[in-house]
């Protein structure tokens, strides 16, 4: 998830020199970039905040999207799960895919993401206009979520975490049958997947029961309530068991999921000779890899690459896009090449990487 | 093509050496000839495709790429090929890879205005990975942590015969290699090595942390800073190999040449300057010169190259590794007689007292080629590697100065999220920070993360990639020395500086002036 690095008053003034630099559009009488959070004015609502605000949307369950303390939250039922397993009994009102309600004179509606299980863009429709708000998003099958939905809007909101004409995900089966292989000829030893303890781990157990795996998976102890709640929402994971405490032994030839976090600890050096994994859309750069210890880089990211991002834009061609996270600059470039009106926000230096 | 790209990433991957070593050596057993040579000449660095320089992938990507998003791209993966591998679309459709020896022939039998398009075309029938292989084997540069001795020790242990047996015949034989693997395979004689110079493994020190040494058992030699060569000559032909036995010679003809001796021996390659009054003279100029195949006139008389001799392996036939160092030493002196003094001369003995009197000798020493001190017990021999108790390096301690970081710039490959690369500044009389130096190593990682985040939340102003700062922040900067420089406004300049402390302690105003810096000077 990503962290914040810039105090939001430094932030502050970079956005407002940014600002200054265009030309105002309609949207920006009513939507209001900050470093902390989309404003949405006439509604007096935040999306994504990260500080604690009255009215909060949230697109989906990432710490860096969902944060505790907020007053009243609108988000999908599976979002609003994900928080309350994550900060305890939080109320918020669910609202369904393609559903929507009215407040301020904004007509708000969540549609897929297709970035985790109960992500959604958000729609706002306000004085003729509409706007999207992507949150993070990917357009790749994914088995554990709802998948994408284009929706047609006169400005666009959107992420660019892999934002570079380097990252082209391949073929997730590419992937999972890389690891698969790597299990058959380290049978003695083990392999142990890094992968975020929200969607990607979940993502990557059912893919392998999608490419017929169905041993036992093990998973580490800070991802059992999440793959219990994924399982409780109708996605299957088969058979999980907790790796630890378990003998050497029984974990021959086991593929053990596990926070990237406890990749390099005590918990680790347990297992039997492991081969160390991570599922990652910056697995793509090898020095990224290398970096990280990797010895089996897996190219599995739940966000848009390069070529989903600029074919998404051209696909709904919004007269405006906002670019909010991650390289900013180089999609910038792209819709400068491609006659698309655009404008890089920078939202609260968010570039830590372990999300995708 | 891909079970060579298949190669490459393995080694890249794989941290521990002997792995490194199996992966070569599997590859090297079941790659059919003539691929697999091409892939070991590749390894050790002796294939050279002269229609292919790296200025022509670059020529490749800006033909096809936007010159920024090319830019962008390149700045965070760090590294041109792999950038160009990625971007290229996949446009392999079912077209069968082309095998390392297609490649090979493709590029050599081309011209060089013609291997892009060559280049172009090859890189249409693979993907990804199989781009990033081809472009390093074009290019020559694989940059997978092998070195020319672990191929060859590769190759050894694939086929069951001693490295030092591989040294031996390598020379005398070319890419790809087919006579060295029938001989490996079993099916012919060993190959004739003729009258081959090869490599013997270099003799290393520990470090000497704080322990101290008694003089009767040890004698006292300068650590020089240069480069660490060996010499090996038959009479027929001359050799020059780095530490890690790569060949060299290519980049320093004139010492080759100039070496009419038979024999091996150790020593520091080192640049004659009028900055030392003809002494030794400093290691970025050495740097220039190394690292190529070849080198022109002018370069040659720019930077006057010698050896300062340390050891003798061999004098004629005669193997004197197993002898004692006094031994060597002596017979080190009477070789070195018989050599051209302008390109070669003995690594002189300190003559110290005791240690306590060694120690204030190495501490007076500001002598730039000086590095520090080595401390080689009498009696040992010359053994490969590095050995508990007989060789101890004891390296000078470096200045330090306290200055103000100026501005920042992202790293480039592994650390292109971060603000890694820091200028930093010091004081003039009338109250100015003028930068001083530029580091981009010595801290930890959190120490990194705490800078990255000090740049982010303190920037005052950007310029395209650099971020200038709040002149707010401490940083301690040790460097071996410090110079005049005209280039530079503050009219110093540093030596290998590198950040030593975050002092978040110190005020700004109490960092160091200019001219406590010109203090320092040599
Ligand atoms: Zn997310
Ligand atoms: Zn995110």
């Amino acid at each position: 998830m990503h962290a914040v690095y810039i105090a939001p008053a430094t932030t502050h003034i970079l956005i407002k020199k940014r600002t200054a630099d265009i030309s105002r559009t309609a949207a920006q009488h009513w939507i209001e970039p900050h470093a902390h959070g989309i404003y949405v004015k006439p509604a007096d609502m935040w999306i994504d905040p990260s500080r604690p605000a009255e009215r909060a949307l949230v697109t989906h369950g990432h710490a860096d999207h969902a944060r505790s303390g907020h007053g009243a939250v609108w988000a999908t039922p599976e979002t609003l799960a994900i928080m309350a397993l994550r900060y305890g009994t939080e109320m918020g009102t669910p609202v369904h895919y393609g559903e929507g309600f009215e407040h301020g004179g904004v007509k708000i509606s969540f549609h897929p993401a297709g970035h985790v299980l109960g992500s959604a863009q958000i729609l706002l429709e306000h004085a003729g206009e509409r706007v999207v708000v992507t949150g993070d998003y990917k357009r790749r099958f994914d088995p554990t979520c709802t998948p994408f939905e284009p929706v047609a809007c006169d400005a666009l909101i959107t992420e660019a975490t892999f934002g570079l004409p380097v990252f082209t995900h391949p073929p997730i089966e590419d992937e999972i049958a890389k690891l698969l292989s790597a299990r058959e000829a380290n049978v003695d030893g083990c392999i142990i997947v890094g992968a975020y303890a929200l969607g990607k781990a979940q993502r990557v157990i059912a893919e392998l029961r999608r490419a017929g795996y169905d041993a036992p998976i093990y998973i580490h102890g800070a991802m059992q309530k999440m793959c219990e709640l994924y399982a409780a929402h109708n996605v299957p994971l088969g058979e999980l068991i907790m790796a630890t405490g378990l003998a050497k032994a029984e974990l021959k030839g086991a593929i053990v999921i596990a926070p990237p976090s406890a990749m390099n600890d005590r918990w680790a050096q347990r297992l039997p000779e492991p081969i160390t994994a991570m599922a990652s859309g910056w697995m793509r750069v090898r020095q990224r890899a290398r970096q990280r210890n990797v010895e089996l880089p897996l190219v599995i990211s739940d966000h848009a690459d390069w070529n989903e991002l600029t074919d998404t834009l051209l696909e709904l061609r919004p007269s405006e896009t906002w670019i909010t996270h991650g390289r900013t600059d180089a999609l910038g470039r792209w819709c400068e090449l491609h006659q698309l009106k655009a404008r890089a926000l920078d939202l609260v230096g968010r570039e830590d990487e372990d999300e995708g | 093509m891909q079970a060579f790209a298949a190669l490459i990433d393995g080694l890249i991957y794989t941290r521990s050496r002997d792995l490194k070593i199996r992966l070569i050596a599997d590859y090297l057993r079941i790659t059919p000839d003539p691929d697999r040579g091409w892939a070991l000449a590749a390894l050790a660095g002796t294939l050279n495709i002269a229609t292919v320089k790296s200025a022509a992938i670059r020529a490749m990507a800006e033909e096809r790429f936007d010159p920024m998003l090319f830019r962008m791209s390149r700045d965070y993966v760090g590294d041109t090929a792999e950038t160009v591998a990625l971007m290229w679309p996949d446009n392999s459709g079912g077209d069968a890879a082309p095998t390392v020896s297609e490649v090979i022939d493709l590029l050599n039998s081309t011209s060089r205005a013609r291997a892009p398009v060559v280049l172009a075309e090859l890189m249409d029938r693979l993907d990804a990975n199989g781009r990033y292989a081809l472009l390093k084997l074009a290019t020559g540069g694989m940059r997978v942590g092998i070195s020319a001795r672990l191929a060859k020790t590769a190759f050894g242990q694939a086929f069951g015969v001693s490295v030092d047996d591989v040294e031996e015949v390598w020379h005398a034989l070319r890419p790809p290699y087919t006579e060295l693997f029938a001989w490996g395979e079993g099916r012919t004689e060993r190959p004739d090595p003729a009258d081959s110079a090869f490599f013997r493994p270099f003799m290393l020190a520990h470090p000497l942390e704080d322990g101290s040494v008694h003089l009767d058992e040890f004698v006292a030699e300068w650590k020089w800073d240069g480069i660490r060569i060996q010499i090996a000559s038959t009479g027929g032909e001359t050799r020059l190999f780095s530490r890690g036995g790569d060949e060299v010679t290519g980049a320093f003809p004139e010492i080759a040449a100039a070496f009419n001796n038979i024999g091996v021996v150790d020593g520091e390659l080192l640049v004659r300057g009028d900055v030392q009054g003809g002494e030794a003279a400093s290691f970025n100029a050495l740097q220039q010169r190394l690292g190529r195949k070849n080198v022109t006139a002018a370069m040659q008389a720019e930077y006057p190259v010698f050896v300062r001799l340390y050891d003798i392996l061999f004098d004629g036939a005669e193997d004197l590794r197993g002898q004692p160092w006094t031994a060597r030493r002596d017979r080190l002196e009477l070789f070195t007689a018989n050599l051209d003094p302008v390109r070669f001369d003995l690594s002189a003995v300190i003559e110290a007292r005791d240690f306590e009197h060694l120690a204030e000798i190495r501490a007076a020493a500001r002598e730039a080629a000086i590095e520090g001190v080595m401390l080689k017990r009498r009696d040992s021999p010359y053994l490969a590697g590095r050995k508990v108790g007989l060789w101890y390096k004891w390296k000078r301690e470096p200045l330090v100065a306290d200055c103000v970081m100026m501005y920042a710039q992202r790293g480039s490959g592994k650390r292109s999220s971060y603000y890694s690369d820091y200028t930093f500044g010091c004081w003039t009389e009338d109250g100015n920070l003028l930068p001083v130096g530029k580091a981009y190593s010595g801290f930890s990682d959190d120490e990194l993360k705490w800078l990255d985040r000090f740049v982010r939340n303190n920037t005052v102003a950007r310029f395209g990639p650099v971020r200038e700062v709040e002149k707010s922040l401490v940083l301690e900067v040790a460097f071996d020395a410090v110079h005049e420089s005209k280039r530079h406004k503050s009219g110093v300049a540093m030596r290998f500086p590198r950040i030593s402390r975050l002092r978040m302690d110190k005020p700004a105003e109490e960092a160091d002036t200019i001219s406590a810096l010109r203090a320092m000077f040599d």
